[in-house]
């Protein structure tokens, strides 16, 4: 039974196109048939973070405006044979999408994919509820800082009322991927600890990315990390957290504080006093 | 005759104006008087002790004098006390039991005091809404009717009001307004990091009470025209 799942935020810059890339290709090789589909029409980005900006012919909106088939549109990856990249179309707006046109592509997308991961763009708008629209689980991207949980729980709002699901008196499995964490800053009350978060939006955690460098050398390359890096701690991450979106029991190791210097525990202290 | 004049009390009359309540019958009767019984159910005294006057006009253009000693009948049955009629001439009730009501009563329209109007104090039965999840960034729960119970927190960015109280088990961190339809309404919350609350037209926003208060448990309430935040624990 095939699984659709929409990555969202409500904010921009948390990580999403990010973090849709890099789950479907921890999915695609634990060996599901995995579909990416980017909602970001007029902005679309997934493409390049998965490296096949060069290969789009036809889009998301050709295929929901009936001008081209799916397999036309749909982009295998060169690296992983049952990974597919669905792109956005960049020269139309959202209103390109309509609810219908959208249904009729998730329910073809089912009959060849286990998973079908819905890359949301930011906001609330046309973009964003036709990403969750048909969403049976949600990953809800959110960065340890206010304006991003406030944002979350927004999105956990719409999630619970304006999905199919939910209207149909359905459950809608929603999950935190928190990212961008920093457990030193967090430790030290310069950013919101990972009990904060789960206190206020009140939803399982599925995973927590720390903040690392090798996110955005494997986003720049085109590679999603989990193909770029394996082992780094953002990739074994994004590995663990596929993993529960599979239904396995991962044992969630929080992020312990990295190893510090004398001055910065001194200042740690301090600051925490 | 003389003497007993002088023995008799004079008579002393003073003016004094009351407030009478006018009513006017619609056709079909039917329909008309089981609404009238729907709500002298929801407010039994509304008409105790009251002067009544019928406006019969729209009866006399519907169907016409003949139906004008049932109509009056109905309204006595139902304990209402009938000073007078308007809207028709006294040869309308000529002949009938109701020929001596005033047909030309004076007056002038007063507003209702809607706390005395109908349905909306029934006493009785005050409805409240429960929520069992929580309230989402965004999200407005409103509900004019009485008192909405939250099992869950609400968040920064969500609104509750009510036309009575709020009560919130879990952290309020949104707006909470209580008693748009009520006085006496408060509110009550299990953590309190709200941006703004509010009771009877009153409202503070979160740097106008003191660091002390939040996170704890508190009850807002309208104290002698004033809004007041009060420790529960």
């Amino acid at each position: 039974m095939s699984n659709v799942v929409v990555v969202t935020s409500g904010k921009g810059g948390v990580g999403k196109t990010t973090s849709s890339a890099s789950l479907g290709a921890s999915l695609a090789r634990a060996g599901s048939k995995v579909v990416v589909v980017d909602f970001d029409v007029g902005l679309r980005n997934l493409d390049l973070v998965m490296g096949a900006e060069r290969r789009v012919v036809f889009d998301l909106v050709n295929v929901v405006q009936g001008d081209a088939k799916l397999p036309q549109a749909l982009i295998r990856d060169k690296r992983l044979e049952n990974l597919s990249l669905l792109p956005a179309s960049q020269t139309r707006d959202k209103d390109a999408l309509t609810e219908e046109g959208v249904g009729r592509v998730i329910d073809e997308l089912r009959e060849s994919f286990d998973w079908i991961i819905c890359d949301s763009p930011a906001g609330i708008e046309k973009g964003a509820t036709m990403a969750m629209r048909f969403a049976d689980t949600a990953v809800v991207v959110t960065n340890p800082e206010v304006s991003s949980v406030r944002d979350s729980d927004r999105i956990i709002g719409m999630l619970d009322s304006k999905t199919c699901r939910a209207e149909r008196g359905e459950r809608l499995e929603k999950q935190l991927l928190l990212t961008r964490y920093d457990a030193g800053r967090a430790a030290r009350g310069e950013m919101m600890t990972v009990e904060d978060v789960l206190e206020i939006l009140a939803i399982p955690l599925l995973g927590i990315i720390n903040e690392s460098p090798d996110v955005l050398t494997a986003s720049n390359v085109g590679c999603p990390i989990t193909l770029h890096n394996p082992a780094s701690a953002a990739a074994r991450a994004y590995d663990d957290a596929a993993r529960r979106l599979m239904g396995e029991t991962v044992p969630l190791t929080t992020p312990r504080q990295e190893k510090q210097g004398f001055m910065a525990r001194l200042f740690g202290r301090k600051a925490a006093a | 005759m003389d003497a007993e004049a002088i023995t008799l009390p004079t008579i002393r009359i003073r003016g004094r104006s009351f407030m009478a309540m006018v009513v006017a019958p619609e056709f079909p009767f039917g329909d008309w008087f089981a609404a009238l019984d729907r709500q002298l159910a929801g407010a039994p005294g509304f008409f105790a002790d009251r002067p009544v006057v019928v406006d019969l006009a729209g009866v006399l253009e519907a169907v016409g004098q003949d139906s004008f000693p049932v109509v009056l009948e109905g309204l006595a049955a139902r304990g209402m006390k009938i000073a007078g009629v308007e809207g028709i001439r006294p040869a309308h009730l000529a002949g009938t039991a109701w020929a001596d009501l005033a047909t030309n009563l004076h007056g002038r329209e007063v507003p209702l005091n809607p706390r005395a109007g109908a349905p909306p104090p029934a006493p009785a039965h005050v409805p409240s809404l429960l929520i069992e999840r929580p309230v989402r960034s965004g999200q407005s729960i409103v509900f004019e009717e009485g008192d909405i119970t939250i099992v869950g927190p609400v968040a920064s960015g969500a609104e509750v009001i009510a036309g009575g109280s709020v009560h919130v088990y879990g952290a309020l961190r949104g707006r909470a307004i209580a008693g748009l339809k009520t006085e006496g309404a408060r509110i009550f919350c299990r953590k309190l990091e709200a941006e703004m609350v509010g009771v009877d037209q009153l409202y503070r926003t979160a740097e106008n009470w003191g660091p002390d208060l939040h996170g704890r448990a508190v009850q807002v309430r309208c104290d002698r025209g004033a809004l007041r935040l009060l420790a529960l624990d």
